[in-house]
């Protein structure tokens, strides 16, 4: 009989593309939004990624990494006094304009490493090496720098140079960055460079970065650290949940996708919960017949449930596939963020379980309080 | 036993049903007494609105009477509950409706042994049934045809092969001709006739269709909720025919 009930769901062709439809836009809409949200979110923490460290350092009034109230130098040297830290190296860090051949702008994530042992270095090194930051008006730029010189007209290659504040920047080496949340490139040079690079200002230390001591907690340190006046410590987890917290506490990000997302499913349990009723209706004499016959409301709540989640589980895979295939497409072009988290795809299946319970429920109404008598009529 | 020794099928005492509550209470069956024999053919007939689909809906199961008693093959129906109720039907019913109520989605050889699969038969054996019976009504060489695909009296017919496929003791028919032009439903009734009515069951058939009424052993009448009378299928034809 379950057999024949989804026999039943799919010659009614009308309505069985009407509810996969709305399932799969449901879905899409859904896991396409939220995997924008978490992109989105990505990148506002894609410095703790571009610089792998422990532990960072801060003034005490910074609430998240891409915010930076200068610091004196001095902090460098109470950090490392701190007992249990094994290194502590400066970082600038500073949003800044970069002057092309053209003459045009571009601003710039300019990251200023400890020349000394690079601490904060990019990861992978597409072309040159980071070494050579040490050499005369050295830098290293990413492949977003790469990308959007490009859109300015100007290939940007190993040896070009660009200037940065009207001194001359000389590119070393091509690296990969992670975008950051507002889309520049990061340009990587030395501490001391950087500070020649940026704006006169009386302070300049954007963060020290720092290694506990082996065998010692991070979490530790970080509280001895806190101790010292005017500075704050995060380990880099807790550095990731506080820039988390601050974008959905202080920006109106989470309540536009939020809407779009609940939308959505709005959207969804209304297309699919009026389509699966209306199913339900025009078949309810047949079904009322079945349980003339000898049917049980277990069988046929069996019959509808199983149409129900049928739909949603076609739905909730179509949809999955076109965001995947989405996602790949914003993935190759660089913009929007996408970010496709395995909790993206458990909310979204949650949600159209919910939908098919829901439609599936309205439908049983219908079927269980139909006597089997109606027949006759 | 009845009284021309033929084993009782169908036996109703005082039947009540109403409908509505009040004012607006409607009182179909005002206590019903009826009686129905193995290998017999018995139409109840009588106006609109007199209560013989109510009544109906009572002898098989698939409405509760308010009061009164109905026996069927000695199981008594009013004080069986649901889920019984449902298993008792889906053993001992089979259906021939009006509109057939054929499940357009699905061929004919799958709906002919639904109630062969409800019964919890395997599809196999479920259609070697039913293809067997279909084949017997003369649709053998049309099994995967559709119910749209087919004329009212083939889809009447797959409804027969339906209601037979199991095989009940008791055959409720409602209206069975009243979608079929004349010539149709003669045959269909005919077929009825040839294939249902065997000394182990009983057929009742409620109709408006007096061209019918010649393939009836007995015909009840039925007037405002209560079974007024009942007759030989000739004396009746000769009476009001």
């Amino acid at each position: 009989m379950l057999r024949l009930a989804l026999k039943m769901l799919y010659g009614d062709v009308a309505k069985f593309v009407m509810l996969l439809g709305g399932l799969t836009f449901c879905s899409l809409l859904m896991m396409q939004q939220s995997g924008v949200f978490c992109g989105l979110m990505l990148w506002t923490t894609s410095t703790l990624r571009n610089i792998k460290v422990p532990i960072w350092v801060c003034d005490a009034k910074v609430e998240q990494v891409n915010e930076v109230v200068p610091m004196r130098d001095i902090e460098v040297n109470r950090v490392r006094s701190v007992e249990g830290v094994d290194w502590a190296v400066p970082l600038y860090w500073g949003l800044i304009s970069a002057r092309l051949r053209d003459g045009s702008f571009q601003p710039i994530q300019l990251t200023g490493l400890d020349s000394a042992t690079m601490m904060g270095r990019p990861a992978k090194m597409t072309a040159g090496n980071i070494e050579d930051l040490r050499l005369p008006n050295a830098v290293v730029v990413d492949q977003i720098a790469i990308k959007k010189f490009k859109q300015k007209g100007i290939e940007l290659h190993v040896g070009d140079t660009f200037e940065i504040n009207d001194k001359e920047a000389r590119v070393v080496g091509i690296c990969y960055a992670e975008q950051s949340f507002l889309g520049q490139p990061y340009i990587y040079t030395t501490y001391d460079r950087a500070l020649e690079y940026a704006p006169p200002q009386r302070k300049l230390l954007s963060f020290v970065l720092v290694k506990p001591k082996d065998g010692v907690p991070a979490a530790e340190v970080v509280e001895r650290i806190r101790k010292i006046p005017g500075i704050t410590a995060f380990t880099d987890g807790e550095f990731n949940d506080r820039t988390l917290d601050w974008y959905i506490k202080y920006t109106g990000i989470p309540i536009s996708f939020g809407t779009v997302v609940i939308l959505g499913a709005l959207v969804g349990i209304a297309i699919a919960g009026q389509t699966f009723y209306l199913f339900v209706h025009e078949n309810v004499r047949h079904l009322a017949a079945l349980k003339a016959m000898g049917a049980g409301n277990m069988l046929l709540a069996e019959m509808v449930f199983l149409q129900a989640f049928t739909v949603g589980a076609m739905g909730y895979g179509l949809g999955a596939g076109l965001t995947a295939m989405v996602g790949n497409v914003f993935l190759k072009v660089g913009e929007p963020p996408f970010f496709l988290p395995w909790q993206v795809l458990a909310f979204a299946g949650s949600i159209i379980i919910f939908i098919c319970l829901f439609s599936a429920t309205i439908g049983l109404l219908k079927v269980i309080r139909a006597e089997p008598a109606v027949v006759f009529r | 036993m009845s009284a021309n020794g033929l084993p009782t099928a169908v036996t109703t005492r005082g039947v009540t049903k109403t409908f509505g509550r009040g004012d607006n209470a409607v009182r179909a069956l005002k206590g019903v007494d009826f009686e129905a024999r193995c290998g017999e053919m018995i139409m109840i007939v009588g106006p609109s609105g007199c209560g013989k689909t109510t009544f109906l809906s009572v002898i098989c199961g698939t409405m509760k009477a308010d009061a009164g008693s109905v026996d069927v093959f000695g199981t008594d129906l009013i004080h069986l509950s649901g889920g019984r109720l449902t298993d008792f039907r889906g053993r001992n019913v089979g259906f021939i409706f009006q509109q057939f109520n054929l499940i357009p989605t699905w061929n004919i050889l799958e709906n002919a042994s639904i109630p062969l699969l409800l019964q919890g038969q395997s599809r196999k054996e479920a259609q070697d049934a039913a293809a067997k019976l279909l084949t017997e009504v003369g649709l053998g060489q049309r099994l995967d045809a559709h119910p749209r695909q087919l004329s009212g009296g083939q889809q009447q017919r797959v409804a027969i092969a339906r209601a037979l496929v199991h095989e009940p003791r008791l055959l409720i028919c409602d209206e069975p001709t009243a979608s079929l032009d004349a010539a149709t439903g003669h045959k269909v009734l005919e077929l009825l006739k040839a294939s249902a009515c065997r000394e182990d069951r009983c057929v009742i058939v409620v109709t408006h269709d007096s061209r019918i009424f010649s393939f009836a052993d007995r015909i009840a009448e039925m007037e405002d909720g209560v079974v007024k009378g009942v007759h030989n299928s000739g004396e009746y034809r000769a009476q009001y025919v």
